[in-house]
């Protein structure tokens, strides 16, 4: 979910900049430090898509409270 | 022929009446099944039922009591045709007969389909399938709930396809049997446990194919309820071929298998990572535009400055070129005055006194003051006198200076 939030934010920032560029308002100062902040931005929520370490768990209430357990990933996960 | 009253059998209202219940008792009392349209249903608030059974001819009251109607797969309403078991039992108080009704069967469709298709009408009207409570599914799902049995073939698609297509995504399964009886509470249930726990983006109830009965589970109502009240929204992935089930008509998304659920997360990330190759494009091509629109600018602006200078060389130029067209202009000006001059001087030769002297004439003047000897009178006996002619010059000494007598011209 954190990560959903910050990929989510990231893309509206990185969206809002290219509108900006695209405006051609902006002095060239501003335009590069834009443009880099931008290709950072764009580089980072690729790499968010592109993580291959998922996690795999079970979610199991206990007295009320929720934990997280590895789930085995062959199909035979116990429970 | 009337027998005499004293020998005649009599009943109590009671009697007969407790004579009939054994009469029925003894014809009907291991069940009955009788067909009919039901009519003015009831339900108590005893949990009881009554209602009228009928056909075109004849109406049989008829009682369902709660312990029986619990069972009961369908809702009872008037003017269905129905196949109700049951005994006929006499109702004393009210001088009446009923059937006590212990099952029913709607007549010409399964009770279950019966009951499939009243759900569906009663979550209807209830606005459960409407789409504008789907909610749109999230930006991207970082986090998946999966409520499914985690032995099943369902999970096993979901991870396969997930784990090759879009690794970037964690799962939490909520495991739930997804049939046979108890498997809808626990369905149920999972989806509400993932909607408390709340740290997934999606939810996809899920399971694998199998016949309409093993999965009936995701047709029941409390499965259709959780899925509508879900905070967070469901993709519904129950392997089927033709029939829709009341999970998929509240989902805000359904599928027909638990691998298309998975399909529909990677095409996501896969859309995700084709548009910020797109922006970074969109970026790269507004920063060379504003590069070379200022690169324009500039080149402008070293023209506006280059120009003075530019104006100062044409000035130049322009001089140059108009000086080399002046002395051009001098030099036939000069010429022309040349020629000029020396035709005047060829005409002042004709007139030259030296022109004269060549033609033996000559010309004295006195030394003393270079003055040209012109009068007689003026020159005395002893003066020295200088002569010029045409090619030189004499010195000499006046002896004797005679007058002309007579007036004559030069």
């Amino acid at each position: 979910m954190k990560e959903k939030q910050v990929f989510e934010d990231d893309l509206k920032k990185l969206q809002k900049i290219v509108e900006e560029l695209s405006g051609g308002k902006l002095t060239l100062g501003e335009a590069l430090k834009k443009y880099e902040e931008g290709i950072n931005l764009a580089e980072s929520c690729s790499q968010t898509l592109q993580e291959a370490e998922r996690k795999v768990e079970s979610l199991i209430k206990k007295d009320g409270r929720y934990t997280l357990k590895e789930f085995a990933e062959d199909g035979e996960g116990k429970d | 022929m009337p027998m005499p009253l004293e020998d005649k059998h009599i009943y109590t209202v009671s009697q007969i009446t407790q004579e009939i219940g054994v009469i029925f008792e003894n014809t009907f009392g291991n069940g009955v099944w009788v067909e009919g349209e039901v009519s003015n249903f009831k339900a108590a608030s005893s949990g009881h039922f009554y209602f009228s059974l009928k056909d075109s001819a004849a109406v049989l009251s008829a009682a369902m009591f709660n312990r029986a109607n619990r069972e009961l797969k369908f809702q009872l309403q008037d003017g269905i045709k129905v196949i109700c078991f049951g005994k006929i039992d006499v109702y004393g108080a009210r001088g009446q007969y009923q059937m006590i009704v212990e099952k029913i069967e709607p007549k010409g469709i399964g009770a279950r389909a019966l009951a499939f298709e009243q759900l569906k009408e009663k979550l209807l009207k209830e606005g459960l399938f409407d789409s504008a409570h789907k909610r749109p599914l999230p930006f991207m799902p970082f986090s998946v709930g999966v409520v499914t049995s985690s032995k099943g073939a369902a999970i096993r698609d979901i991870l396969g396809i997930l784990k090759k297509g879009a690794p970037c995504v964690d799962v939490v399964i909520r495991s739930a049997r997804v049939q046979g009886e108890g498997a809808a509470q626990e369905i149920a249930q999972g989806i509400e446990e993932l909607n408390q726990f709340n740290q997934v983006d999606l939810i996809i109830v899920s399971r694998g194919g199998g016949s309409t009965e093993d999965l009936w589970a995701f047709n029941e109502e409390v499965v259709a309820r959780a899925v509508y009240n879900s905070k967070i929204p469901v993709i519904s992935a129950v392997g089927h071929q033709i029939n829709i089930s009341l999970c998929d008509l509240v989902a805000d998304l359904f599928v027909e298998t638990p691998t298309a659920a998975a399909k529909i997360i990677v095409d996501k990330k896969n859309t995700f990572l084709a548009e910020l190759d797109n922006l970074r494009h969109e970026m790269v091509f507004s920063i060379s535009e504003t590069i070379s629109s200022l690169k324009n600018n500039l080149t402008a602006l070293r023209h506006a400055l280059k120009s003075p200078l530019d104006r100062l060389h044409e000035k130049e130029q322009l001089l140059d070129d108009l000086s080399a067209g002046l002395s051009q202009n001098m030099r036939q000006l000069i010429e022309i005055t040349r020629e000029r001059a020396s035709s005047l001087i060829h005409r002042l030769g004709a007139l030259s006194p030296l022109a004269v002297l060549s033609r033996g004439y000559s010309l004295s003047m006195l030394m003393k003051d270079e003055s040209v000897i012109k009068d007689a009178l003026r020159i005395k006996p002893g003066d020295r006198v200088k002569t010029i002619l045409s090619n030189g010059s004499f010195i000499s000494l006046v002896e004797e200076v005679r007058r002309n007598e007579r007036k004559t011209g030069f």
